[in-house]
């Protein structure tokens, strides 16, 4: 290891630690809002006596794939991107293409999937399935909605993480690269738990 | 936990200000943040108390003119005299804005955006701009909602619990329940995200910005209750923001989440089907069991802190304390069902709720015990603070014992949606809580101003709330007992005429009892420009943000970076300056534990 790479080891400044926490404390807070959003499903399912089963667009698995797909190119930009912020090596400008061109990717595939989610919205209006016209496409609507909106919030923090780093002394904390990825992980989990519910109760 | 390391790792992000705007309008320091919440809280508290005096001025002249009132609403107060569904809607108006503008943002957002970083030794919140987002969002909540003041139906009838369906079906519910319930549900919404942006704070700042030597367990209890405060609050704010959401689609976009099929309003079939108005109550007081301790949390432990001051010699256990928070905190989830006891739901449910609700009165009461146990023997400073802060215990005990009842579903079945139950929660939300907000006033005003709050309006301002309020509170409980429904306009029923001349009693004291926050009022303007100038440490007191100049420079500690040595109990020994050892000095303390 050089010395700066040490440094970068071992230095935990504040600000770091911070956003380590405030990403999971972040994550908590969404997690109860969906826990919400799953107990209404319960209580609205058991109480309804002409509950309409629905059944998912084909198009949401495939989304699905992309996501996770988004989330590998994310883990494979983790180290070039790494490598960059602490310029530990004369390739840096190497390792900037690579780590841009997956985080890039990984910004692709979000969007991919959000218009996949737009895909899903106008086969079921097509079915003539709304917000309004029962209790499972309502929480179809609210659900997909509710999670593409923060997926957006993870697609803007991609956003500035690929801008720094197209500077040419990017100045960029790891831990800022770390909670996008938390972030974006718990994002994709958070999908795939969504697509089970919807599976099972809808 | 992690402590900051080299000097240059604190969080130094943001630089001094400059220019007004950054100064005073959309800063990033904490302690401008902290004061913009409790101005915040100050316009709301006398919003709401104004429409308190309304309200009970109503029950005692159902058809008295009020002058003035029928500028405010032409549907709500013809002539100026309040309808029965104005008297919701104010009643409406004034449960929110207690609730959540006052109660949530004065003794936990104020004082803590305040206080919480200086007394762990940090320079600022973690996330700066989050901070100031959370603030600007809560006010443009306060502006949704006083809003609905002004809109031609008036504000929204259906309390500050909406409870489903009247809430959720439209104007057809009556008055206030077109636009106005459409306020409420966006403020409330914007308000859950800036309560949320705020915890976030908190949490982070606690867990990583401590200074060196600032152990968790060295954290003054002030800061321990806004810590556990604000993780009940991120996650109870997390589950109201989806039921608002969701009551606004049911409102305006035809979904029936909480309404039922069949449903007839104003002779009206409503187009809705299948939904469950049950489903409301348990997603909000999911949420709102856990905000009336996100209201006494704080107070709890700005009163602790206080208390230990004015003793001059540690608590019995502080350790029991922090735990005793902690268990309120954890228990506070597991109550909610304790406001639903007559919703019809399953009496096994009840039980379930009713054994946590009865289990969170033991570490409520081992705090008290702990405060009475401390108290006794010792030689007590009596300020304002301290007066203040020995009325709450008096307060909470007083409020909290009917708790105890309540938490039985028999006796819950009786004493329901009677003013019992509003005798309860005044008394330790309108009551407790806000002394706690006074106590931390009276201590905190020389640090925030750098001068001194006038001791003699003090002490008067807390003689005649401490006895105005057990007026006004206690004979809630008698009238709850014989039987008086709370949310009613007027009492016209023959079982009720008796018990009006309580409520004339209860009306002047509620009069006598606001005139005189006017008091509170003038000393504290008064006091900030003529005020007498400040000591840094006035109160001899131990922890962080006794060692910092008053008012606190931009950065809190200057370019020093605090080094702790001491938990913030250090009193009754044998210290340089006194009686008393502050948190940063290094000297030696015998025997200390």
């Amino acid at each position: 290891m050089t010395t700066s790479e040490k440094t970068a080891a071992v230095s935990r400044t504040s600000a770091e630690e911070a956003a380590r926490s405030g990403i999971w404390v972040g994550i908590a807070a969404i997690t109860m809002t969906f826990a919400a959003f799953t107990s209404a499903i319960i209580v609205r399912e058991g109480t309804d006596t002409a509950w309409h089963h629905m059944t998912l667009p084909a198009v949401l698995y495939f989304n699905t794939l992309v996501l996770i797909l988004s989330s590998i190119t994310l883990e494979l930009s983790r180290r070039p991107v790494a490598a960059r912020i602490d310029r530990r090596d004369e390739a840096g400008e190497v390792n900037s293409r690579i780590g841009q061109f997956w985080l890039a990717g990984t910004l692709v595939l979000g969007l991919a999937f959000l218009f996949g989610q737009y895909m899903a919205w106008r086969e079921l209006a097509s079915q003539g399935l709304f917000l309004a016209t029962n209790p499972s496409s309502s929480f179809f609507y609210v659900l997909t909605a509710v999670h593409g909106v923060h997926l957006l919030g993870g697609l803007a923090a991609l956003g500035y993480l690929t801008g720094k780093l197209s500077m040419p002394a990017p100045r960029l904390r790891r831990s800022t690269v770390e909670a996008t990825a938390i972030y974006w992980h718990f994002m994709g989990g958070l999908w795939i738990y969504l697509l089970l519910v919807m599976r099972t109760r809808l | 936990m992690q402590e900051a390391s080299a000097p240059q790792a604190q969080q130094g992000h943001h630089g001094p200000p400059e220019g007004f705007i950054r100064k005073y309008i959309f800063s990033l320091d904490h302690k401008v943040i902290g004061k913009q919440y409790y101005a915040l809280a100050l316009v709301a508290v006398f919003i709401g108390m104004i429409l308190s005096w309304l309200m009970r001025y109503h029950l005692i002249y159902p058809n008295g003119k009020i002058f003035g009132l029928e500028f405010l609403s032409k549907v709500g107060a013809p002539g100026g005299v309040m309808t029965p569904e104005y008297y919701l809607s104010l009643m409406t108006m004034h449960g929110t804005l207690m609730v959540f503008f006052v109660l949530t943002n004065a003794p936990f957002a104020a004082f803590g955006n305040y206080f919480l970083p200086i007394q762990i030794g940090a320079e600022d919140m973690a996330f700066p701009r989050f901070n100031m987002m959370s603030f600007w969002v809560t006010f443009v909540a306060f502006l949704v909602l006083v809003t609905a003041f002004f809109i031609p139906d008036g504000p929204p009838i259906s309390g500050w619990t909406a409870y489903a369906p009247l809430s959720a079906v439209g104007p057809d519910a009556g008055p206030g329940q077109g636009w106005g319930q459409n306020l409420w549900g966006i403020s409330i919404a914007l308000f859950c995200v800036g309560s949320l942006l705020g915890s976030l704070n908190f949490i982070a700042t606690t867990l990583d910005l401590r200074a060196k030597g600032m152990t968790l367990m060295r954290m003054p209890l002030s800061t321990w209750a806004w810590f556990i405060t604000a993780c009940i609050s991120l996650l109870a704010f997390a589950v109201l923001l989806p039921a608002c959401l969701l009551l606004v689609l049911d409102r305006m976009a035809g979904t029936s989440f909480f309404i039922p099929a069949g449903l007839v309003v104003s002779d009206r079939l409503q187009a809705h089907a299948g939904g469950s108005p049950l489903l409301w109550q348990h997603l909000f007081w999911f949420f709102g069991h856990p905000e009336v301790y996100i209201a006494i949390l704080p107070a709890m432990g700005i009163v602790s802190h206080i208390l230990v001051n004015s003793i001059r010699r540690p608590l019995l256990s502080a350790k029991v304390i922090i735990y005793s928070m902690m268990s309120i905190g954890f228990l506070s989830y597991m109550v909610w069902g304790h406001h639903m006891f007559v919703s019809g739901m399953n009496p096994f449910s009840s039980l379930m709720f009713s054994f946590p609700t009865l289990t969170i009165t033991i570490p409520a009461t081992v705090m008290t015990l702990i405060w009475l146990g401390s108290l006794y023997g010792a030689r007590i400073r009596f300020t304002s603070a301290s007066l203040f802060a020995l009325g709450f215990i008096s307060m909470f005990v007083s409020g909290g014992v009917s708790g105890f009842f309540l938490a039985q579903p028999s006796i819950d079945i009786y004493l329901h949606a009677t003013y019992f139950v509003v005798g309860h929660f005044h008394m330790v939300m309108g009551v407790a809580a806000i002394f706690g907000v006074f106590a931390g006033t009276y201590f905190w005003f020389p640090k925030m101003t750098g001068r001194m709050m006038s001791e003699g309006l003090g002490k008067v301002h807390f003689w005649i709330t401490f006895i105005g309020t057990y007026c006004i509170f206690m004979p809630f409980h008698y009238l709850g007992l014989a039987g008086n429904v709370r949310r009613y306009s007027s009492f016209v029923d023959d079982f009720l005429l008796p018990l009006m001349p309580v409520h004339r009693f209860i009306t002047i004291a509620a009069l006598i009892t606001g005139a005189a926050q006017f008091i509170f009022l003038y000393n504290l303007i008064h006091s900030r420009f003529r005020g007498k100038v400040a000591p840094v440490n006035p109160w001899e007191a131990t922890s962080l943000e006794w060692t910092i100049p008053s008012p606190p420079p931009w950065n809190n500690f200057g370019d020093r970076h605090p080094v702790v040595y001491h938990d913030p109990h250090q009193y009754g020994v044998k210290g340089t300056l006194g009686d008393y050892v502050m948190q940063d000095s290094p000297e030696k303390i015998e025997n200390e534990s």
